[in-house]
């Protein structure tokens, strides 16, 4: 778990560049505009490379340690449940780069945090992570796409029981 | 009128049912679970936590995302207010949806 780290320098280091002209209190307000969208296009690859981190990624508050939201929480849970290999897991925790907080929202277009990511597409939030746990849709993706615990291991487990 | 005591329901509210014609709509205010948890310090509204449970035909052929997107969408304005909506929870279903469920 220690790819959470990723989330602090790896964002902020290529957000901060792009920062540092947006703080300047003499830039004009159709400029700053203009930067703005320029720290957008920075965030966005940052992002980009944050959901290729790993086969299922999340974003969310808090760490899977201690989450700090309880919808992060249970999001969480459910990963855990469903089985997923934490080798092909990763967590951002948005709450150490406001960056990432305001920018995956835009990235996704979904206002909410946690997001799931599987192979670097859009999953859901948590609402959509429950249904899709209850309704066996999401077993099926993430087997699919091959990010669960290997089936010998609980075959094997199964049988000792 | 006095202002409303309730604006954010209101707004839910109306926005939904003027959108989506939806044939069940249940709009839940949760906040007051969550309004010692650390990010609603010094927020004092008490509309910043719902649950909204929508049915409507117009939810047909799309998948959840794009029916929870088209929802968030009416709510920009409300989820992006300093002290507006913090956390929204949810459920958006076809009539057909839901008779299946209840079929069972």
């Amino acid at each position: 778990m220690n790819k959470i780290m990723l989330s602090r320098s790896g964002l902020s280091a290529l957000a901060g560049q792009a920062l540092r002209p947006y703080r300047n209190p003499l830039l004009s307000s159709r400029f700053a505009a203009l930067q703005r969208a320029f720290i957008s296009t920075e965030t966005r690859k940052a992002i980009d490379s944050a959901v290729a981190t790993a086969p299922v990624v999340l974003f969310m508050k808090g760490t899977p340690e201690t989450p700090q939201c309880g919808f992060s929480r249970a999001s969480i849970q459910i990963l855990g449940l469903q089985g997923v290999n934490p080798q092909k897991f990763t967590a951002f925790n948005v709450l150490e780069d406001e960056e990432l907080r305001a920018g995956i929202k835009e990235y996704s277009d979904w206002p909410t945090i946690p997001q799931l990511y599987v192979n670097k597409e859009f999953v859901g939030g948590t609402d959509i992570m429950m249904s899709m746990h209850q309704d066996g849709s999401l077993a099926k993706l993430l087997e699919e796409k091959g990010v669960l615990v290997e089936a010998e291991e609980s075959d094997a487990s199964s049988t000792s029981s | 009128m006095a202002a409303s005591m309730t604006p954010m329901e209101d707004a839910i509210r109306t926005k939904v049912t003027a959108a989506l014609a939806p044939s069940s709509l249940e709009i839940f205010n949760d906040s007051h679970k969550h309004s010692h948890h650390k990010a609603m310090q010094g927020t004092t509204s008490q509309e910043t936590h719902f649950r909204v449970y929508i049915t409507s035909e117009q939810f047909e052929g799309k998948r959840q995302p794009a029916r929870h997107r088209e929802v968030y969408t009416l709510l920009k304005d409300e989820l992006a207010a300093q002290g507006g909506i913090h956390a929204l929870q949810l459920r958006t279903k076809t009539p057909q949806e839901v008779a299946a469920t209840e079929a069972k």
